[in-house]
């Protein structure tokens, strides 16, 4: 493997004060914060963008190949970008911060962050996007680390030879079997639904690895096994009931995604699924707050609808500033 | 050929131009270099040459014994980022990957002498009177590993009392059998108490507060 050194783009510390009042707080650092803050920075809006990372979930992402303007791009380098032309603003950024708790005080809304700063804002966009969904299943939590993990690309090189499975039927699923492919001696790719989700292009891909892959279409995972690591998984067939064991050292858990919006369970109105209701203006039910990409119901996340979402989120929070004045 | 690419180069460059206090890198090989060795030294060879801040320093681990012994190196390629004084920051295995923005921090802050850490928590790290050993298990491959990587620095540099190494995996395949580590990033105290994660500053902080005691 070649090697490689990777710099990320450096991040600007906040010049604000606590006391100071922002026209804008926009939450989450992923495409959609991200276009957000550049908009925003652009209509003069005083703004305070607070995130984990920079990136979100792009990071994660080997390769991009359906954002316009570029026919092939890896995740980190997309974002990359995206930080080059924050940096080019004068934005206030609180990164490496998660927010605790939001709340709509008055006239302005309160934002706590884990360690315990505080800031207020007249308008807030939550762009806080989606995280790995857990299976909920027996053993699950004790083995992480211990042979269950949520990223492929970080924990691969610690299944050289040995059989690990991957449950999902989704692209992330797919992609994470196709870097495990070249690593581990054998794969189990197992999904609850009967056919598989993922894009056509990276079935045939896998299709072509059939010597390592064993496919398990309309299984669930019954129990994650082991006591300080893991031995195996025991799955059953969803139609006939029967149980399997495998001996696997690895599970990867690719079964989509979660959305972070527990923050603000109290705050706002969410669909079934955890995501904040907004209309097509990104406006949830509390004037004044938004939301944007994958956090929010907007159907279909893809970065650039994240981004596009950033966007227009920030178009209308600027109409909403003007009228507050 | 230059390790670093001329985009890469220049960017670390103009990172470097805010530097304060001088730089030592202190890096360990052997004449029939390990894997990775050579590539270790050059790029801190090539590092070095960046800044007039930045010195390098090439020991080999085997005919310098005492120096190794001085700086506490078991294993190598190790590079130590040292200012005015040793402030028990390694990295053994090739900082490569994602794991060069943990090299580009650690030189940065031991150039400022202080790490960006929040009052509350320099102010628990402050209250560490005992010797803390900190090691973060990393892949070169993995986007949340050096988060973790830099932040046991900074501890590092803000206690006489901790030493805080990272650790290349793949490099090192006898310690990750030895701590079980099977998922990264992963940090080890003391040889024995461990956690997976990168968290955040106050719960990696009161991560390492709990088990100084």
């Amino acid at each position: 493997m070649e090697l490689d050194f990777v710099l990320s783009r450096e991040e600007k510390g906040p010049a604000g004060k606590t006391e100071l009042i922002y026209d804008l707080a926009i939450i989450g650092g992923g495409p959609a914060g991200m276009t957000a803050a550049v908009y925003a920075a652009r209509k003069r809006i005083k703004t305070l963008l607070i995130s984990n990372d920079l990136g979100g979930q792009v990071l994660w992402t080997t390769e991009v190949e359906n954002y316009m303007g570029y026919q092939y791009i890896e995740g980190t380098q997309l974002m990359n970008k995206f930080k080059e032309q924050v940096r080019q603003f004068p934005i206030d950024q609180e990164i490496g911060e998660e927010i605790e708790k939001l709340d709509k005080e008055e006239k302005f809304f309160s934002l706590l962050t884990r360690t315990g700063k505080k800031f207020r804002a007249k308008t807030v966009i939550i762009a806080s996007g989606k995280r790995s969904r857990p299976l909920n299943v027996p053993g699950e939590k004790r083995l992480i680390g211990r042979g269950v993990s949520y990223c492929s690309i970080c924990d691969a090189p610690f299944f050289e030879g040995k059989e690990v499975a991957v449950i999902g039927g989704g692209n992330s699923a797919f992609e994470a079997a196709l870097d495990l492919v070249k690593i581990a001696s054998g794969i189990y790719l197992i999904d609850i639904a009967s056919s598989w989700k993922a894009d056509p292009i990276l079935v045939e891909q896998i299709e072509k690895e059939k010597k390592k892959v064993t496919f398990f279409p309309a299984h669930r995972i019954k129990e994650i096994e082991g006591k300080d690591k893991l031995e195996g998984i025991t799955i059953e067939n969803l139609s006939r009931k029967e149980t399997k064991h495998l001996p696997v050292q690895g599970v990867f858990i690719e079964i989509g995604l979660i959305p972070n919006s527990e923050f603000v369970r109290s705050l706002v109105k969410l669909n079934q699924i955890g995501e904040i209701i907004i209309d097509c203006s990104n406006q949830t039910n509390i004037p004044g707050l938004f939301a944007a990409g994958d956090v929010s119901s907007v159907p279909e996340k893809q970065i650039i609808i994240a981004a596009g979402e950033g966007a227009k989120a920030t178009l209308t929070a600027h109409q909403y500033l003007i009228r507050l004045k | 050929m230059a390790l670093l690419k001329d985009e890469v180069q220049n960017e670390v460059k103009e990172r470097f131009k805010k530097l304060s206090g001088s730089v030592r890198l202190v890096n360990f090989t052997q004449k029939i270099e390990c894997h990775h060795c050579e590539d270790t030294r050059r790029l801190i060879e090539e590092i070095a040459s960046f800044s007039p801040k930045i010195s390098s320093e090439v020991y080999d681990f085997v005919i310098d014994k005492e120096k190794a012994q001085q700086y506490k190196i078991d294993k190598i390629p190790a590079v130590v980022v040292e200012g005015g004084k040793d402030y028990g920051i390694r990295f053994f295995g090739i900082p490569g990957g994602y794991e060069f923005n943990s090299l580009v921090s650690s030189i940065i802050d031991v150039s400022r002498g202080t790490a960006d850490l929040s009052p509350e928590s320099k102010d628990k790290i402050g209250k560490i009177n005992k010797p803390l050993h900190i090691q973060v298990f990393v892949t070169l491959t993995c986007p949340y590993c050096p988060g973790a990587v830099q932040m046991a620095h900074k501890l590092a540099l803000e206690s006489e009392y901790i030493i805080s190494d990272m650790v290349e995996s793949a490099e090192f395949p006898h310690l990750t059998n030895k701590y079980g580590v099977m998922g990264v990033p992963k940090v080890i105290i003391n040889e024995k108490f461990g956690f997976e994660g990168a968290l955040p500053e106050s719960s990696f902080i009161d991560a390492i507060m709990k088990a100084s005691r």
